[in-house]
């Protein structure tokens, strides 16, 4: 993976619209109706008015089309590959529907995240996470490893990928210990460097 | 004011060979007391001074001996030393927690700030005052790295603490950021405790610490002590400790 | 390769020279181990950024509905490095942000869609998957350490046909309509993949926790207390 996962959160576009100032307990079951509708509804027809409404609330956000497209690449050869596939095994109606719904809901969900910052997302898991405080997970802490996941994934696609270099130029990249091992010692070093930040500034305190 | 009561540290380690998880020496003993306004640690990687640093504001703790800070025991007011000692680290990813710089700082606002709009005006007040305001809404990874320990120390400074520590704060950074984050460090009202590889920098101290094998095996102004660190570097006594990371 | 994540200070716990001799080290103080909340929280935000990395992994199709990921790989991994309780609510995490909508399951896909899909099964399991293998992993580790690998690897493989494989064939019978021996059938086509990434996360893990020998103190090989 050359092009690094850019994150969902941190692709926050201020704005002012009605879905930026929606409540993101709202958005997120708006969310949850749209992935459980185009999985239930059949057809193509349902399956292009499901993208027609993602498109629509993209363009009342006044979200820029690069925000919401951008990584968009390998879900688009995924939908084709899936379309050809369908059709391939003789039912190109469902391999459209498939194509056009899997787009659907990738760009819901990179919708909902450019029109929410995340501490609001974060505040709203945080909520809903309340009572796990029974089991002794105070709901800061389950805000903050959400957070924290998120901040993560484009430092370890990263670390992958740097790894994969290393092992490459010292002609490693068929001994896929060579490739994994370097890249899991790193990964806990930088959770343990982590971990000794968060204690430093105080999180894990309160 | 930071003292250092016959402060020792050990840590498990394990057997290349297999066996049973041992005890080895990390730091210790070292006793201190460190009241100047600038003071840098200086030593090999792996000497200890990591460790060193980690004891100011109870990331280590002892285990034997004990640190105390303004009065405040490491070990038993743990949470209160943190509020009065920051802690800067080498590798700003490590730090920044918050996917953009704004809710970074407000992060750190949290617990003095309780409410979020005043707190995200706050953020944005630090980030201006550290030069980073057209910065603020740009997801972290996509800054430079210079840019990333500006922030990292922009959000451990929000909190206005009493005394800051670094770890290597300018190890991976370029000559421009280095000299920038020097110059900042320099500029500030609080005490600083500074680890460094950089011996420029360490120079412009008022007390120089230098760590060797765990032991602080010189300190004093920086022009004598100093001199000691570079024969320690080029001499043969050095060599045992020459292999090892921080 | 930089040295971006050198300022680890276990690695000094690592690297330390063994004091020599045994007098002296009978007399050293014993670590002070604390509670590190935030090196937890660290860890399993971590571990669960790796499955999604993992994940992020352009699949392997097999023509069933089901691509072969690097996921059980993350999966396992978490729980035999992370042990029952962290791999756990690592993966757990990853599942819970994924189900809301973020794009980190397979195919960058994301939200309660994927409840729908065939894989329904194999994603379900994988938090129970991290928890069984953080639980076997704890008998693997006390094995001398010529056999840590495989006895890590077994408890890995353990785990993903006490759970990931059950609970996928049951996904595969409800979500696509195949009968059991059909499912079945599909199933396999997973078990050469599995065997191969469970010995990769034992070697992993006996990498891992030889570089940092404090991440399971539930699994320490101390000496026998004279």
């Amino acid at each position: 993976m050359r092009a690094p996962w850019a994150g969902p959160l941190g692709l926050h576009h201020p704005g002012r619209s009605v879905l930026h100032r929606a409540p993101v307990a709202a958005k997120l079951v708006a969310l949850a109706a749209l992935s459980l509708a185009v999985v239930l509804v059949r057809g193509l027809t349902a399956a292009v008015a499901g993208l027609a409404l993602v498109v629509g609330a993209t363009a009342l956000a006044r979200v820029p089309w690069h925000r919401t497209t951008r990584g968009l690449l390998p879900v688009v050869l995924t939908a084709v590959a899936l379309g050809a596939y369908q059709t391939w095994v003789g039912d190109p109606a469902r391999g459209a529907e498939a194509a056009v719904d899997l787009l659907t809901l990738v760009l819901a969900g990179s919708l909902v995240t450019a029109t929410t910052r995340a501490d609001d997302l974060l505040a709203a898991v945080t909520r809903a996470a309340r009572p796990l405080r029974h089991v002794g997970l105070p709901p800061e802490t389950v805000g903050l490893a959400v957070s924290l996941f998120l901040r993560t994934v484009p430092v370890l696609v990263r670390t992958v990928a740097e790894t994969r270099d290393a092992a490459r130029a010292r002609g490693f990249e068929r001994d896929p210990r060579a490739l994994v091992v370097p890249a899991a010692v790193r990964m806990v070093g930088h959770a343990r460097s982590t971990g000794d930040a968060l204690a430093a500034r105080g999180l894990g305190d309160d | 004011m930071i003292t250092f009561e016959d402060v020792e540290v050990t840590a498990w380690t394990s057997d290349p060979a297999g066996g049973a998880d041992r005890v080895v020496r990390l730091l210790g003993p070292v006793s201190l007391a460190l009241a100047e306004r600038r003071v840098a640690v200086v030593g090999a990687n792996g000497s200890g001074k990591s460790t060193l640093a980690r004891l100011v504001n109870g990331l280590v703790l002892p285990s034997a001996g004990r640190v105390v800070v303004d009065g405040l025991d490491t070990a038993d007011d743990g949470a209160a030393v943190r509020r009065r000692v920051g802690f800067v680290f080498t590798d700003p990813d490590a730090q920044i927690v918050m996917p953009t710089p704004v809710e970074d700082v407000a992060l750190s606002l949290r617990r003095t700030v309780p409410d979020a709009s005043e707190r995200t005006a706050r953020a944005l007040d630090v980030l201006a005052r550290f030069g980073l305001a057209d910065r603020a809404h740009v997801p972290v990874h996509a800054l430079s790295g210079g840019q990333r320990q500006l922030l990292a120390l922009a959000a451990v400074l929000a909190t206005e603490p009493a005394v800051l520590v670094c770890d290597e704060p300018t190890t991976l950074l370029d000559l421009r950021w280095r000299t920038r984050v020097d110059d900042l460090l320099a500029s500030l009202d609080q005490q600083v405790v500074v680890v460094t590889h950089d011996l420029e920098a360490a120079a412009r101290a008022d007390r120089v610490l230098v760590v060797d094998g765990g032991a602080v095996v010189a300190d004093g102004p920086p022009g004598p002590a100093l001199a000691h660190y570079r024969a320690l570097m080029t001499g043969a006594s050095a060599a045992p400790s020459g292999e090892r990371r921080p | 390769m930089s040295s971006a994540f050198d300022d680890t200070t276990t690695d000094e716990a690592a690297r330390a020279q063994p004091t020599a001799d045994a007098p002296r080290e009978a007399a050293l103080p014993a670590p002070r181990e604390r509670r590190r909340p935030g090196t937890d929280v660290a860890l399993v935000a971590t571990f669960a950024a790796f499955v999604a990395a993992c994940a992020l992994v352009p699949p392997i199709p097999t023509g069933s509905g089901v691509p072969i990921t690097l996921q059980t790989f993350g999966v396992v991994l978490a729980g035999l490095v992370l042990g029952p309780l962290r791999g756990f609510l690592a993966v757990a995490l990853y599942l819970v942000v994924g189900l809301a909508g973020v794009p980190v399951f397979a195919e960058m896909t994301g939200g309660l869609g994927v409840l729908g899909k065939p894989s329904v099964g194999y994603l379900l399991s994988f938090p129970l998957a991290a928890a069984v293998a953080g639980l076997l992993s704890r008998v693997a580790l006390r094995a001398p350490l010529r056999w840590r690998w495989a006895a890590l690897a077994a408890a890995g493989l353990g785990a993903s046909f006490l759970t990931v494989h059950p609970a996928g064939i049951a996904g595969l019978v409800w979500r696509a309509g195949l009968d059991l021996p059909a499912a079945f059938l599909v199933d396999v086509v997973y078990w050469p993949g599995d065997v191969v990434k469970n010995l990769l996360a034992g070697a992993v893990t006996v990498a891992v926790l030889r570089a940092y020998p404090d991440l399971r103190p539930d699994a320490r090989a101390r000496a026998p207390r004279p």
